[in-house]
């Protein structure tokens, strides 16, 4: 009977599974050697064994794209968190028609097609149409001037984007403490704000490290904010592997690049959901 | 402090939304610019989503895509999803995590995988490869949501249908079934949303070929900035909205986002 019952498990799983391994495993496989067949210029590739697509990688100017990429998303996922977190943190407190409705707000906006959020930021950025201009109105500045593209403008952009996908890491967590502790600690005289340094931040250290982690994957990712706010010199890694993929046609390099980021992501995942998993 | 508080909150929620509403505003300027504010007031650009032949294309590509993958994602997390929650089969974690990877990671690593996938079959460019790689891409969404929403089910109800001699069949069809459709539907809608927004991938298999309306954006950004990329765009915004309303209306958002006690 139980076997009876696992059999139809199996059943109706194995399609779906196969489905996934077929459209998604078979295809990473297929990109991990490509990344070490030989580049045939003008043409696909060969099939072979080189370890050269991964040695040119390394070196030099694009061991600078992969520096400059770690710092951008470095830098826009802490500022994202920085930011979010507080928020995030008295949004939880607040009812539930409130948090219903700032929801829909946060998550039409990290539905938002990046091209869309990058095509925003370009017009705000912009000499006729962006915030420049509320600046000269305000007297702060007296000519209005064109602020993208630029770092500023690429790293303002990654930042925007990461807000609501940390929001949506920290907000279960956040959600699930305790009224209670800071009931106590106000009880025990804390101020709220005390109470938020000295209790609510150190009790999430570890939803906030892995929300840093996810955000720093996320922006890793990015492809059209660097692409559509930067010059070439801010261009990430995820912009240089389109780039070589599509339009330099060197589908080898490309590939050792991807699973360059590819390994790094998963590494960097794993550590952050057992850090998640930690606090249950 | 209590004023202190809701004007930070204020002051976040508009720097999230400024974007969009600098991109609604300028979508109703007189003349073919992106002025903010705008000059003058037309509903043209809006208007012409519709009647410029090339964008009334992009947006019913859009939405095919978007329809097709989304249920072929959905009919491929349910059977996952009910299996591993209620017979338990073997390698259940693994074939869980391997439904959630393609979200997590980076889209340009699946991108350039799905790519040469179907360069190495020689179907490069076919709509139906768009449509089964966001499939695969999309399966997360509604394979979280149907998870948690067989978690929810009290598992006494299901004890008592299996001694009143319900088959397997019978339980699936008349018991779960009705309960977990909001989480069905939800993820369904997740999924047609980000796959309406989803760029890299489509731009990587069939952005020579067919056109979205994002890819649309993006290459008609190229060319120099138009108020209609502006309507397309607060177009795609709104429904993205009114999609998660209809969602926090028939199901529980808050749930859905992993709160479990809920006050």
């Amino acid at each position: 009977m139980v076997k009876d019952k696992k059999r139809v498990g199996y059943i109706i799983s194995s399609i779906p599974t196969l489905y996934l391994v077929t459209f998604f495993l078979i295809p990473l496989v297929i990109l991990l050697s490509i990344s070490v067949s030989h580049r045939v210029p003008g043409a696909f590739y060969e099939p072979g064994f080189t370890m050269a697509h991964y040695a040119r990688f390394i070196s030099g100017f694009f061991g600078e794209i992969l520096f400059n990429s770690i710092l951008l998303s470095a830098l826009a996922s802490a500022a994202a968190i920085l930011i979010m977190f507080p928020f995030t943190w008295i949004l939880t407190r607040l009812s539930r028609f409130v948090q219903i409705s700032i929801l829909i707000c946060i998550l039409a906006v990290l539905s938002l097609s990046e091209v869309i959020v990058g095509f925003a930021w370009s017009t705000l950025l912009s000499k006729s149409a962006g915030i420049s201009n509320l600046f000269v109105w305000l007297g702060i500045v007296e000519n209005a001037s064109s602020w993208t593209p630029s770092f500023t403008a690429v790293l303002s952009g990654l930042i925007y984007i990461t807000l609501p996908y940390c929001f949506l890491v920290l907000f279960p967590v956040l959600s699930r403490i305790d009224p209670e502790f800071n009931e106590a600690a106000q009880t025990l005289g804390a101020s709220p704000l005390k109470a938020f340094f000295t209790i609510i931040i150190p009790i999430s250290r570890n939803a906030i490290l892995a929300s840093y982690i996810m955000g720093f994957v996320f922006t890793l990712g990015s492809f059209l904010i660097p692409n559509l706010l930067g010059r070439p010199q801010h261009w990430t890694l995820t912009v240089h592997i389109t780039d070589q993929t599509i339009y330099q046609a060197n589908m080898p390099f490309g590939s050792a690049m991807a699973m360059f980021l590819l390994f790094t992501a998963i590494t960097l995942v794993w550590f952050s959901q057992s850090l998640l998993g930690k606090k249950e | 402090m209590k004023f202190i508080r809701n004007v930070y909150i204020f002051f976040i929620i508009t720097i999230l939304l400024s974007p969009i509403f600098v991109v609604i505003s300028v979508g109703f300027n007189q003349k073919k610019s992106l002025r903010f504010p705008p000059e003058g007031f037309t509903l043209d650009w809006y208007t012409n989503l519709w009647f410029d032949e090339a964008w009334r294309i992009s947006i019913f590509n859009s939405l095919s895509i978007a329809f097709s993958a989304s249920i072929l994602a959905t009919f491929v997390a349910l059977p996952l999803a009910y299996s591993i929650w209620r017979f338990k089969i073997k390698f259940s974690n693994l074939i869980y995590i391997i439904g959630l990877s393609p979200f997590i990671l980076p889209p340009v690593v699946s991108a350039i995988g799905f790519l040469s996938f179907w360069a190495t079959l020689d179907l490069y460019g076919s709509r139906l490869t768009i449509i089964f790689s966001h499939g695969v891409f999309l399966t997360t969404l509604p394979l979280l949501t149907i998870t948690l929403g067989l978690r929810s089910i009290n598992l006494e109800i299901i004890d008592a249908a299996e001694s009143l001699g319900a088959t397997e069949y019978e339980l699936f069809r008349s018991i779960i079934i009705p309960l977990i459709t909001p989480y069905i539907f939800s993820g369904l809608c997740f999924a047609f949303v980000l796959s309406l927004n989803e760029y890299i991938i489509t731009f990587m298999l069939v952005g020579f070929t067919v056109e979205t309306v994002p890819v649309k954006i993006f290459n008609s950004l190229r060319y120099g900035y138009t108020p209609t990329m502006a309507a397309a765009s607060a177009a795609f915004v709104l429904s993205a909205g009114i999609i998660f309303s209809i969602i926090a209306w028939r199901g529980n958002l808050l749930k859905l986002l992993g709160v479990i006690n809920e006050r």
